[in-house]
């Protein structure tokens, strides 16, 4: 069984099709890379995958749990699954520590000092035990989507869902973030990430995922992909960001 | 006018003989005394008419932003209904009329139904300025708080309302010295507060300009003891790093 299944998902902002019969799998401990034009709809994808986006046909499939069941608990499935946004999200009225120990205490039902020893060892991890006791607001862009990866980690996933984790960030700051998830992605962690760092890709991802206009165009091994994309619009896409 | 007179606080308003000390004894009250316990009442309405509207504000106001369409009908007719009729016509709709339609609100003082009728008036603004603040929050930080698991009452408690709140600081600060102004229509359903001292001590002691001067200052006063403490909160709840924050 795989890890998180896609169903023939298609979703409509009023008379706009934004998703059209979306389907894939993603394995346990598989690296997937979802890239496309903007526009294309990864991120409606990916947060489909644990129901922040509803859609109107198909479903996901998430470690056997139905997205579209109205019976699913859906912040229990949420709880299961990290999210690193784009923009971090860090909350902000909240020191880092409380940032990785809320949803511990209150989601999961742990005691405040296990989560804070867990929290700080995530911290340390991702290289940013010294500033445990700051706030969102006095990180660096790096900093925060690191710690951002490590508040998700807190709650022990199953599956981490990235959307365009490195976009928002200044270009010396892109690699210390890509440096944790490639590690996470050696660790084995089931990753679905939305990107345009084709190095990451190239580097951990098993498949890729090519998406236009609100479609998966392709679908291949990472090899297939970067060796020769079979339609045109990601052959016209990848010559694009792999210019420079 | 003759020259300024302020022995009239110590006058008996009973036979206007002035009293050693200003204080009134053995039931006998002088205009000082009256005047304090006149604002007294001022501040009894005004505060509790604060607390009905920002406990009710607050529930209307994130009522609006949720994502059930007839939680945000309710929230939004609710404003609509209290911020689109003048203050004193609510209040003597509550007076007369209300009582009238529902008859056990009859034996309600009318102290009570000037703290509903201030409170539900001044909620409708709050209601504003609460799903202001809860919308000016970005759109991610909802998915945030829902991605990690969060129900959305959850969301809510934790996430948004903390920051929300913050923000709006500025504006409540407004509402809570306007109640305290607004609070002078009670005199029109014969609440005993500063503005109906003002009209009738000077209707019997014809020194009109005192009085007014003293209700003025206490007015004054009690709006800006409200401008201080909520100043001293907006300093104690700022976020480090963020912008205001400071540090």
């Amino acid at each position: 069984m795989s890890m998180i299944e896609i169903r023939n998902i298609s979703k409509w902002y009023g008379q706009f099709q934004v998703l059209t019969d979306c389907s894939t799998n993603v394995e346990k401990g598989e690296v997937i890379v979802v890239c496309g034009p903007s526009g294309s709809g990864k991120s409606t994808l990916i947060k489909c995958v644990n129901g922040l986006e509803p859609f109107q046909t198909g479903d996901v499939v998430v470690d056997g749990i139905s997205v579209a069941d109205p019976k699913t608990n859906l912040p229990k499935l949420r709880s299961r699954v990290g999210m690193v946004f784009q923009h971090f999200e860090l909350f902000p009225h909240m020191k880092i520590t409380e940032n990785l120990a809320i949803a511990q205490v209150k989601v999961l039902g742990r005691g405040q000092d296990e989560a804070r020893e867990r929290a700080l060892k995530l911290l340390d991890r991702v290289g940013l035990a010294a500033h445990a006791h700051k706030y969102p607001g006095q990180l660096s862009g790096g900093q925060q989507q690191r710690v951002a990866i490590a508040r998700a980690l807190a709650m022990d996933p199953i599956a981490m869902l990235f959307d365009e984790p490195t976009s928002a960030l200044d270009p010396e700051m892109i690699n210390e973030v890509l440096d944790v998830m490639v590690e996470l992605a050696q660790e084995g962690m089931t990753m679905m990430v939305v990107t345009h760092e084709m190095g990451f890709a190239r580097k951990v991802a098993h498949r890729v995922i090519f998406m236009d206009q609100g479609k998966i165009v392709e679908d291949d091994q990472k090899e297939a992909f970067f060796g020769s994309p079979r339609s045109e619009r990601a052959q016209v896409f990848l010559s694009k960001i792999l210019q420079h | 006018m003759s020259a300024w007179d302020w022995q009239v606080f110590c006058k008996n308003t009973l036979d206007g003989s002035v009293v050693a000390g200003c204080f009134g004894s053995g039931g006998d009250i002088t205009y000082f005394d009256w005047l304090l316990s006149a604002w007294g009442w001022t501040l009894s309405v005004s505060i509790l008419a604060l607390v009905v509207a920002l406990l009710l504000g607050s529930v209307m106001g994130i009522l609006r932003t949720t994502p059930s369409r007839g939680l945000v009908l309710l929230g939004n007719a609710w404003t609509e209904l209290f911020r689109n009729i003048p203050l004193l016509v609510q209040i003597f709709l509550w007076y007369h009329v209300v009582p009238a339609l529902i008859p056990p609100l009859r034996a309600v003082p009318s102290f009570i139904l000037v703290v509903l009728g201030l409170g539900l008036f001044t909620s409708a603004r709050i209601s504003e300025q609460v799903r202001a603040g809860i919308q000016s929050l970005s759109r991610g930080q909802r998915m945030a708080g829902l991605a990690m698991g969060f129900t959305l009452p959850q969301t809510y408690r934790y996430v948004l309302l903390p920051m929300a709140f913050r923000i709006v600081i500025p504006p409540l600060t407004s509402e809570s010295m306007n109640i305290i102004k607004n609070s002078s229509v009670a005199f029109a359903v014969s609440i005993s507060e500063l503005t109906l001292f003002a009209l009738q001590a000077q209707e019997e002691t014809s020194r009109g300009i005192e009085i007014y001067l003293a209700v003025t200052g206490l007015y004054f006063i009690s709006a800006f003891a409200i401008n201080r403490f909520m100043l001293w909160l907006e300093g104690h709840l700022r976020v480090p790093g963020m912008i205001g924050g400071g540090k």
